[in-house]
């Protein structure tokens, strides 16, 4: 517990990402209650997901109704089979691997905007009594509740992937990694060491809700990243790349692999010429893809309605006004085909969906979950997301993007007489009440005459988000999603997020940079 | 499960994974048990409370390591899960230097009191912990009209591992911890919304401090923020509140564990028994701690701990060193974590320092930023307070740090007498000269 404020909204990559997890496909079977029936991908019914949690509907409505026994208004529970495996290539061998499982079930109950919240990993009627009991006490009324009736509720398939992850043996995966060290190696005989991580998640989601409400889903999530030192004239660089989204093994093609290999092998060597900018403002031009993340921090979180239920957000009076020219559009998306960020349904069954956060210059919408579409009186957005069973939902982004404006990159970047073009990014983070936020640049160019010239490595940028928003006078028609390893934290949840822009010019932001 | 039945199913687990065909197996069971209370609007916000259970397994069969964790402690499933661990092992590469550590370097004496188990946590109900917040945030509403928001929280956690490996380690470790603080926003004339924090935390339930500090603490850091603005870059001398600095500190520990070394990621490598920093900064790293917030026996690698200096007067003593990264360099293995970090601490207040600084920048908040442990390089984001003639003149954002720190720590000057309590980084506050700061 160091820092309450910078555990909160701290945005990194998967560049470090702490290992998880290895395996062999029959993981699953081990640790599931009831008979698992997983065998092909996508055809699993609700009495499948009711048998693999070992649970049914009057089981269900007993535990909502010790739940609201207190007088609650409103309860939801969230069953939860996870699985996670890890492998890691260290000095030229796959030789270390990691799985975790992980099964439970939260319980929720809302009073007003009151949340009692409990969780148990024993799925036995006594401890999920036993939780819902503890959640209940949020409410002091006690009452009676009737069962209500279950409908399932059918979504849409934003993530189709070819083979379940469950089915894909680790003899699959290993040559993928050691094909990634041989280039790498191959590529610059500078390169001293190469780490290549993967890892694959999946998660078996049931949610069911006091209002009759049933939905189940299945995520899968995927990651590979490649870290490598190079070494010249005694002086050493890291750096490295990563690929991954809601993707099965499919994903991984031959073009992938080089890709991986090439990015992170280049994103080293290059900072053998890098220098640091000059210290102060200047302007910024932000290469399309993962400069996304200034939308993240200097608008997205700001616009998360918690915030502004409790008037925290500097955004809290800003609905319907103007923050930015007219060619600039902001949207958060859960239904990119396989992103990162993308849910079939959010994590307290409200659909997924697109949301304007600004439309044409103009601030359009929060991003909202049940309890503050209530406080708002509008429909929730599907923002309600959580890490696992273990937390309560909250407004949480997807994917955070702004669409294609009229410029073009070229005309962008001549017409910086001084300035940056920032190009690989690891991480930021907002304050939300005062609107600073920073994101860390760990390659980019310097922008002289209108044309780049000198790399630049390690500097961090820091702006204020409704200037900085103000400050966007160009925008290019180079639309791209990055497919990076984002993790959004917040209050001590992280998800996978991601986020895109084309390239983007804005006229003044602070470069942490040395004096001349 | 009782305590004794945790070390008992752990020892079944080993006996299975060997039985099973490893060559060698650590187990690890956890227990937790957490409530935490947020307190808004003269209301409980959220109350929640949970146990959580997890197995660990470390599997080491034929120079193959694989590590698996689960939350299903059922020994059927348990069964099944050390069995697949074990086939999957199988498939990975070969790594001469996978094994449990020599049994030498386990802990002589486990009986060491720590002091980290608050007996009176078992006493404490929901009603004082829910009172407990009331009164923060009550506190904090007092102070100011200007608090457009407060949230105060509460928040303890009681825990229990047990550690068993194959060749011979066998421990437990038992403990608390209380949290207490509150987040204040407030309302600046000019439109931003300032906030800032308190938060303590600590392993006994009595050593919280009282509402009235919490709120002070962070209603003042909010109130101190409003007009907050950017000056002009230049060198700047720099202070950084203690509860900030650790975030300084790991710029160091970072580089100093074996991995960075072996990995050559590590701008340290190579300079042991060197000047890393200036004389005025001695670390130690201290596992014996009464209450403690880092305080323990053993590492996760079951490794005896020991009171270490790391740097002496500026100079790097020893490197953080695993069972495994050491195994590959070579060298001895001493723990590759740290547990509680102290300094040689200095003898003035934060406030004397402030006197003696002609033009300068108090930190009280980093933002963002990170840092490139192979180069040294680093850059923050920063928000605090501008200090001119020895006076605070006013607040300001929005600005970055950067540097080296090769050359970095050697422009330490001044420790305070302050060390931050609530940390297992018990770092005092610090001065540095002649300081990057890029804003204007």
């Amino acid at each position: 517990m160091n820092s309450k404020i910078s555990r909160r909204r701290f945005l990194k990559t998967g560049t470090k990402c702490a290992a998880v997890s290895l395996t062999v496909p029959v993981f699953l079977q081990s640790q599931v209650k009831g008979v698992l029936a997983v065998p092909e991908n996508k055809n699993m019914t609700l009495q499948d997901y009711y048998n693999h949690f070992g649970i049914d509907e009057s089981l269900i409505n007993e535990i909502i109704s010790t739940a609201l026994s207190q007088g609650g208004d409103y309860c939801d529970v969230f069953f939860q089979h996870s699985m996670s495996n890890y492998i890691g290539l260290e000095d030229n061998s796959v030789n270390r691997a990691f799985t975790n499982i992980d099964l439970g079930v939260g319980i929720r109950v809302l009073k007003g905007d009151q949340t009692g919240y409990s969780f148990t990993e024993e799925l036995t009627p006594e401890a999920m009594n036993l939780a819902a009991k503890t959640a209940a006490n949020i409410a002091r009324s006690p009452k009676q509740i009737e069962p209500v009736e279950f409908k399932l509720h059918k979504i849409p398939e934003y993530y189709p992937i070819e083979t379940l992850w469950e089915n894909v043996s680790i003899d699959k995966k290993i040559p993928l990694l050691q094909a990634i060290n041989d280039k790498v190696f191959a590529k610059d005989s500078r390169i001293i060491k190469s780490n290549i991580y993967f890892s694959n998640d999946s998660s078996y989601n049931l949610i069911a809700t006091s209002e009759g409400k049933v939905v189940f889903d299945y995520q899968p999530l995927t990651l590979m990243g490649v870290s490598c030192t190079a070494e010249q004239n005694g002086r050493r660089e890291q750096n490295g790349f990563n690929l991954s989204g809601r993707y099965g093994i499919e994903y991984y093609t031959p073009d992938k692999i080089e890709l991986l290999a090439n990015e992170a092998v280049t994103r080293t060597v290059d900072l053998f010429k890098a220098v640091k900018p000059e210290a102060g403002e200047m302007e910024v031009v932000l290469a399309a893809g993962g400069s996304g993340i200034l939308l993240h921090e200097a608008i997205g979180h700001g616009m998360e309605a918690d915030f502004n239920r409790k008037e925290i957000s500097i955004f809290s009076d800003k609905i319907n006004k103007p923050v930015a020219e007219n060619f600039v559009s902001i949207i958060d998306d859960g239904t990119n085909p396989n992103m990162r960020g993308s849910i079939n349904i959010d994590d307290e069954a409200n659909d997924s969906q697109k949301t304007f956060l600004v439309e044409n210059g103009i601030l359009k919408s929060y991003l909202h979950d049940r309890i503050s579409a209530a406080y708002y009186k509008v429909e929730p957005t599907g923002s309600g997301r959580r890490e696992s069973f273990r937390f309560a939902p909250m407004p949480r982004m997807r994917n955070t993007y702004m669409l294609p404006g009229p410029h073009t990159k070229e005309e962008i970047i001549k017409s910086v007489k001084k300035g940056l073009y920032t190009k690989s990014f690891t991480n930021g983070q907002v304050f939300i009440g005062a609107g600073d936020f920073t994101f860390y640049v760990k390659s980019g160019y310097l922008i002289e005459n209108g044309e780049l010239t000198k790399p630049v490595k390690d500097v961090n940028i820091i702006g204020n988000g409704p200037e900085v928003l103000k400050n966007i006078v160009m925008v290019a028609d180079d639309f791209e999603m990055d497919q990076g390893s984002w993790v959004c934290g917040k209050n001590g949840q992280s998800v996978p997020v991601s986020l895109g822009l084309p390239t983007v010019k804005v006229s003044k932001i602070t470069v942490g940079g040395v004096n001349s | 499960m009782s305590k004794n039945d945790r070390l008992e199913l752990a020892q079944w687990a080993i006996t299975r994974a060997l039985k099973l065909g490893a060559d060698q197996a650590a187990v690890s069971i956890s227990n937790q048990r957490d409530v935490e209370v947020e307190f808004r609007d003269n209301k409980p916000e959220k109350l929640k409370e949970s146990t959580q259970n997890s197995l660990s397994l470390k599997i080491y069969t034929d120079q193959k390591y694989s590590y698996h964790s689960t939350n299903d402690m059922g020994k059927e499933s348990l069964e099944k899960f050390i069995k697949e661990a074990i086939v999957s092992t199988t498939y990975l590469t070969k790594d001469e230097y996978r094994s449990l550590p020599d049994p030498k370097y386990y802990p002589e004496n486990l009986n060491i009191e720590l002091d980290i188990l608050d007996k009176s946590y078992q006493q404490i109900d929901t009603k004082e912990r829910v009172k407990l917040a009331a009164e923060i945030e009550k506190a904090a509403l007092n102070i100011s009209d200007k608090i457009i928001s407060a949230t105060a929280s509460y928040s303890d956690t009681h825990f229990h591992l047990v550690r068993v490996h194959s060749n011979g380690f066998s421990a437990g470790i038992e403990g608390t911890s209380f949290g207490a603080g509150v987040e204040v926003t407030v309302k600046d004339p000019d439109g931003g919304r300032p906030a800032d924090w308190s938060w303590a935390v600590t392993r006994f339930f009595n050593e919280l401090p009282n509402a009235e500090f919490l709120a002070k603490k962070a209603v003042g850091g909010a109130l101190a923020k409003i007009g907050q603005d950017k000056i002009e870059s230049g060198k700047y001398t720099m202070i950084v509140e203690n509860r900030a600095a650790s975030r300084l500190i790991s710029l160091l520990t970072g580089p100093m564990t074996a991995r960075a070394l072996q990995q050559k990621s590590s701008y340290l490598e190579g300079k042991q028994g060197q000047q890393i920093a200036s004389e005025k900064l001695t670390l130690i790293d201290d596992p014996f701690i009464k209450r403690g917030l880092g305080s323990r026996l053993f590492d996760s690698e079951g490794l005896a701990v020991k009171r270490r200096v790391l740097i002496e007067k500026g100079v790097l003593k020893e490197y953080l060193l695993d069972d495994y990264y050491g195994k590959k360099l070579g060298l001895e293995p001493n723990s590759g974590s740290t547990s509680n970090i102290i300094f040689d601490n200095g003898s003035g207040t934060m406030e004397d320092m402030i006197k003696d600084v002609e033009k300068g920048i108090l930190i009280n908040n980093f933002i963002g930023g990170n840092s490139n442990s192979t180069t040294g390089d680093f850059s923050f984001g920063i928000v605090g307070q501008f200090i001119s003639d020895g006076q605070i003149v006013k607040p300001v954002n929005e600005m970055n740090i950067s540097g080296n720190s090769e050359e970095f720590w050697h422009k330490l000057l001044k420790l305070g007498n302050d060390p931050y309590p609530y940390s297992s980084t018990r770092v005092p506050s610090l001065l540095f000269n002649d300081i990057q700061f890029s804003g204007i």
